[in-house]
Parts: C-alpha cells; sequence; structure tokens
C-alpha cells in the first residue's frame, strides 16, 4: 500500500490551485453538473416514463465522465450494458406495469421528508469527509490507462477467477429470470383476446 | 490532427450520411419494383424517376406535424432524433479507405460501433410509449424485445471476427485480413448480418412494424418531418449494417488497385450487400413474432457460439 | 484533475440515489434509484484508480464487474417485479407487505379495497399540504 501511495499523485498541500481549472476539468464539471441535475430530476419527477429517460442522460453523462478520466473501456460498456440493455429493460418493466403518460400520484411515498433528510445528511458528512481528505490530491491523467489492450491485459492476467465466477453469477441470474418469468402449468395462460402482460421472453447478457 | 482536418471529416460524413440512406431508398423503388415487374417511379426528376426521394422529402415537409392530444408531447417529438443520432455516430467511425479515410479513428471501434447502435432502440421505445397508442406501445415493446434478443448474437458474431484480428479497432480488423477470412468466418457473418437486419426491423423480421397487426407500431402516429426522420434513420441503419458487415467480413478496401480505390471498394461491398437487404425484402414473407424470438435463441446464438469456438480453435492452431 | 471533482460527484450522486430508494414508492423507481447509487460508486472506483495509478487496475476492473452485476440484478429485479405486478396488480413496494402465494393472493379483495382507501387518503392529504 504504500509503494502505492508514493506512486500516486502529489499529496502536499496546494500543489494546484482550484482557481486555474485545466480545460478537462472545465468539461468534467459542466457535464458533473448535467448528470447531477439529470439524476436529481429522476429521483423526484413524478413521471415515471421521464424519470427513466432522465436515468438515461445521468448515464450517459457518466459515460462522458469515465471518457474524461481516460478508462475509455469502461466507458464503452457503461454505454452498452446501461444505456443500450438496463435502461430498455426498466422501459420495458414500467411499460409492462402500466405506467401512465403524465403525472402518476403515487410514484413518491409518505416518508419524503425524511428521506430528504437522510439525503441531505449523508451529502453533507461525505462532502465535508471527501474534501477534507482528498482536497489537495492531484490526478494525473498523462498516458492512457483504460484502452482495451490494457484492459484485456490485466482482466485476463489479474482477475481471472472472479471474471469466472462473475459468469457463473450470470448464469444464475439468466436461470432465475427465467424461472421466475415463466407462467405455471397453464394456470396463468393468456386467453385469447386478451392483452397479454407477462414478457414473452427474459432478456440477459 | 488539426482543427480543419476534423471539421473535413465531420462535414464528409454528414455529407455522407445525409446521401447515401437516399440512395439505398431510391435504389429500394426501383429494385423492388423491377423484381414485381413493375417500373417503380419515373417521372419526378425525368430520367428513371431519379429525384422520387426529393419528391417525397418535399412532401414530407409539407405536412403537418400532427402531435395527438393525449400524447406526451417533449417525449414524442424527442424521439426520431434519438433513434437518428446513433446511426451518425456510427457512420463516423466506420473506415472506407486506407491511410485513414475514417471520420474518426476510435481504439475500441467494434465496441464503440454495437454500443452506441443500441442505444437507438431507445427512440423506438419513447416513440411507441408517448404516442398513448395501444398499437404503438405493443409495436415498441416488440421492438425492444427484437433488439435486446439479437444484440446478443451481433456482439458475439463481432466478438469472433475481433478474435480473428486480434484488435477491436476497425481500421486495424481490416488491416490485419486475408482473403480465407471470408470461408472462415462464414457463419459469423451470416449471424451479424441477419442480426442485423433484426435490429433494423427490416423483412423478413418486421413484426414490430407489421402492417396487418398493428398499423406501423411505434411509429403508428407519426406524420410529416417526423416520420420521415424514421425513415431516414431505416434507411441510415441499412447504410450503417452493410458498411459494417463489409468491413468486419468481406474485407473492406482489400480488392484489386486497393492503394488508389480503396474505398470504392468499400462502397462497392456496401451496396452489393445493401441490394441483398432489398432482395430479401421482395422474397421472404414476414415471420411471426414467437418464431422470430426462437430463431434468435435456439439458431443464431449458437451459430454464433459454435463460430467463435471455431475462431479460436484456428487461431490457437495457426499462431 | 483535481480528485476531489470526481469525488464530490461521485458522494452527491450516491445521496441523490439514497433519496431516491428512501422517497420512491414505484418499485421500478426504487430499482432505478439503486442503479444511481451503484454507479456514484463505479465513478468512484475509476478515479481512485486512475490516481492510484494501480498496476492490477482493481479500480476498473470492479467497476466492470460492478456493472454486470448491476445488469444481473436489474434483470432479476424487474422479474420479480412483473411477477409481483401480474398476481397483485400492484407496483409499489408499501403494499406488497403480505407473504403468501397466489390462492391467498387471489381472495385480497378486502385488503385492496384497504390499500386503495389508504392511497385515496394519502392522496387528499398531499392535495391538502399542497
Amino acid at each position: 500500500m504504500s509503494t502505492l501511495l508514493a506512486a500516486a499523485g502529489p499529496l502536499e498541500p496546494a500543489a494546484r490551485s482550484y482557481l486555474s481549472p485545466t480545460g478537462q476539468e472545465v468539461v468534467f464539471l459542466l457535464v458533473g453538473v448535467l448528470v447531477l441535475g439529470a439524476a436529481v430530476v429522476s429521483v423526484t419527477t413524478r413521471r415515471l416514463v421521464h424519470a427513466a429517460l432522465w436515468l438515461v442522460v445521468a448515464l450517459g453523462g457518466l459515460a462522458v465522465e469515465f471518457l474524461l478520466l481516460t478508462a475509455e473501456f469502461v466507458a464503452w460498456v457503461q454505454v452498452l450494458v446501461y444505456l443500450g440493455s438496463v435502461i430498455v429493460l426498466v422501459l420495458f418493466g414500467l411499460m409492462l406495469t402500466r405506467a401512465p403518460i403524465g403525472r402518476s400520484p403515487d410514484a413518491d411515498s409518505g416518508n419524503r421528508p425524511a428521506a430528504l433528510a437522510v439525503g441531505l445528511a449523508s451529502a453533507a458528512t461525505l462532502v465535508t469527509l471527501v474534501v477534507d481528505a482528498f482536497r489537495s490530491s492531484w490526478i494525473d491523467l498523462s498516458g492512457a490507462a483504460g484502452t482495451t489492450r490494457v484492459t484485456g491485459e490485466y482482466l485476463f492476467s489479474h482477475w481471472v477467477l472472479p471474471f469466472e465466477a462473475l459468469s457463473v453469477l450470470l448464469l444464475a441470474a439468466l436461470i432465475g429470470a427465467i424461472v421466475l418469468s415463466r407462467t405455471q402449468g397453464g394456470r396463468a395462460r393468456p386467453r385469447a383476446g386478451k392483452l397479454r402482460t407477462a414478457p414473452t421472453k427474459p432478456k440477459e447478457r | 490532427m488539426n482543427l480543419l482536418d476534423t471539421l473535413l471529416r465531420c462535414v464528409g460524413t454528414l455529407v455522407a450520411f445525409l446521401v447515401l440512406p437516399l440512395v439505398v431508398g431510391q435504389a429500394e423503388h426501383k429494385v423492388m419494383a423491377h423484381m414485381q415487374g413493375r417500373l417503380g417511379p419515373m417521372y419526378a426528376g425525368g430520367f428513371h424517376g431519379w429525384a422520387q426521394l426529393v419528391a417525397d422529402g418535399v412532401k414530407f415537409v409539407q405536412k403537418e406535424n400532427i402531435v395527438p392530444a393525449g400524447a406526451d408531447r417533449k417525449v414524442f417529438q424527442l424521439a426520431p432524433a434519438v433513434a437518428l443520432l446513433p446511426y451518425l455516430l456510427v457512420l463516423l467511425v466506420i473506415p472506407v479507405g486506407p491511410d485513414g479515410m475514417v471520420g474518426q479513428v476510435v481504439d475500441a471501434g467494434i465496441f464503440f460501433v454495437l454500443a452506441v447502435m443500441g442505444v437507438g432502440v431507445l427512440g423506438a421505445l419513447m416513440a411507441g410509449w408517448a404516442s398513448a397508442n395501444k398499437f404503438s406501445l405493443l409495436g415498441a415493446l416488440r421492438t425492444a424485445a427484437q433488439l435486446m434478443s439479437y444484440e446478443l448474437p451481433m456482439l458475439l458474431a463481432a466478438a469472433s471476427v475481433a478474435m480473428a484480428a486480434g484488435t477491436v479497432s476497425l481500421p486495424g480488423i481490416v488491416d490485419a485480413f486475408h482473403w480465407w477470412w471470408v470461408p472462415w468466418q462464414l457463419i459469423g457473418a451470416f449471424v451479424f448480418f441477419t442480426a442485423g437486419l433484426a435490429e433494423l426491423q427490416r423483412p423478413p423480421f418486421d413484426m414490430p412494424v407489421a402492417d396487418s397487426e398493428i398499423i406501423f407500431g411505434a411509429y403508428t402516429e407519426y406524420t410529416g418531418l417526423r416520420f420521415a426522420l424514421f425513415l431516414l434513420s431505416e434507411y441510415a441503419g441499412i447504410v450503417v449494417l452493410c458498411g459494417l458487415t463489409s468491413v468486419l467480413f468481406l474485407g473492406g478496401w482489400h480488392g484489386p488497385l486497393e492503394d488508389d480505390l480503396g474505398w470504392l471498394w468499400t462502397l462497392v461491398k456496401t451496396f452489393a450487400l445493401a441490394f441483398v437487404v432489398l432482395w430479401l425484402r421482395v422474397t421472404y414473407p414476414r415471420l411471426r413474432e414467437d418464431q422470430l424470438m426462437r430463431f434468435a435463441w435456439t439458431v443464431l446464438i449458437p451459430l454464433a457460439l459454435a463460430q467463435l469456438a471455431l475462431t479460436g480453435i484456428i487461431k490457437v492452431a495457426i499462431s | 484533475m483535481h480528485l476531489a471533482y470526481p469525488a464530490v460527484l461521485a458522494v452527491l450522486l450516491f445521496s441523490v440515489g439514497v433519496y431516491g430508494v428512501l422517497a420512491r414508492r414505484n418499485v421500478i423507481l426504487v430499482l432505478m434509484s439503486v442503479e444511481l447509487m451503484l454507479n456514484a460508486v463505479n465513478l468512484n472506483l475509476v478515479a481512485f484508480d486512475v490516481w492510484l495509478r494501480d498496476t492490477l487496475h482493481a479500480g476498473q476492473a470492479l467497476t466492470l464487474f460492478t456493472i454486470t452485476i448491476a445488469a444481473a440484478e436489474i434483470g432479476l429485479g424487474l422479474a420479480i417485479v412483473l411477477l409481483v405486478y401480474r398476481t397483485r396488480r400492484t407496483a409499489a413496494v408499501d403494499e406488497v407487505t403480505a407473504l403468501g402465494d397466489r390462492h391467498e393472493a387471489d381472495g385480497q379483495g378486502a385488503d385492496d379495497q384497504g390499500a386503495d382507501d389508504h392511497e385515496a387518503a394519502d392522496a387528499a392529504k398531499e392535495q391538502a399540504a399542497a
């Protein structure tokens, strides 16, 4: 750990000024504001499908942030998995549970004030902690750290076992989803002329 | 790479994005007509109706843009852009010729292409839900299910090529191409092309827009320019799919005189494949929804996995 | 780039996610908030990975794993939500309080009525507050 820290960026105080941001920092901040705003709208809006679409903006913005942090491969995986699959699944779920157009009155539960208090408290605590701890840390972004070649090398040289374990987990999730979404023995078979609300196939990857 | 160069590449991509889909659309009119023993458009523009699509465009622009009363206006109006823009981004990274004849080199080319193409499905989902129409919603759900199912074999087939080439960069793959890759990757090419057809909802995989069942699927309520944008995204999708297939499986710019005429080879291969797409539309009837799903999960995915295994074995054998 | 920027952004996103999980009533919206929290963690992992210049690239590898697990989680979660919706006709977390399978669920007309009343009372309360 000490070698890791020694290899990291300079830790001395006030190594860099916050008042003269680099170009990357400016872009990062602007995209960050967009991500945060989209996330806030996503958890507060009462239109269900709009919430999912704002989540698309937030997660897409995060992919841009990953690109800015030179983690290129992670960024594309984020786009592929989150925007291409997770959000589509979420929208699928919202539509199958009859998300109405317009506001739905039951989107929020009664404990919004408590939730707001907890959220603000956690934000205040963690921001104080993080700012205090990493005020003077500087990320050196020179030298690409996350190209596909680098990712492939570390993933298949150091992380093979977790990778394989993950494939087993995915298989389990696949089977679980199939089992869950099967209709059992004709009891719940859709009648002719009735709109079928069950998904035809579970989609997994 | 200076600013002028970047600008020039972007403008070039934009021009290609605006011209090539129209060429495919016009070809669809004429090819379909001749295969069915008709002449197709003959009047617009004079010579064999070459300006038919321009006339169509003018007509679409003149039409009123109707938003249904019960619709979610913003989402409804935004949906065509979400459906169209991913194809523009993808076109930016497809290489057409050697020595950097590409809009923008992306290190993880295949990955970028497939990731961004996956975003296009959001457009159809948004359109179908926001239309406040039962048939639109059904069409959107069918689209989403179809695209999610067919993305998997497409990714696996593309992974096989990436494995063969040892890189995921699109120009890198074309550079590594040899002629014997064509028989080697034949199954992969079939899977990729078929899955791509399904992603574009082209016949015989056009259940999401099956007019005899659900009118026009997610696009039922659209009129005028917005409808034209959806049509344009379909044709742009054909260009992108055929371009990708020719780059990944048919060697892109490789051919006689490739140093001078490499870009022409890419275009020729792309349009030959586009012709096949139109041909399939005229030839085959539409599949049923459950047949479509079964085809993806029981035929294409096992085939793609077999191709992946074959690629691995041969790759190990020759290295 | 200052490490504080990604770290603070991640913290704020996480808090937004916490608020969403606690405040939302629709299960799918709760799942979406969980995704936000996971993404905040991902941003932290990537930022600290780049900062530490880790030779194992633990941060980015774990980010990839988190994304995969999140995909599995949302798939299973939605399967469960759809199953609940099919049997109970609701996707609200606070209405699914009783354990039991379909036979009991079929005869829950009285319960449903009670839930509806409760809901109506809630809505009235909110309107009064607004």
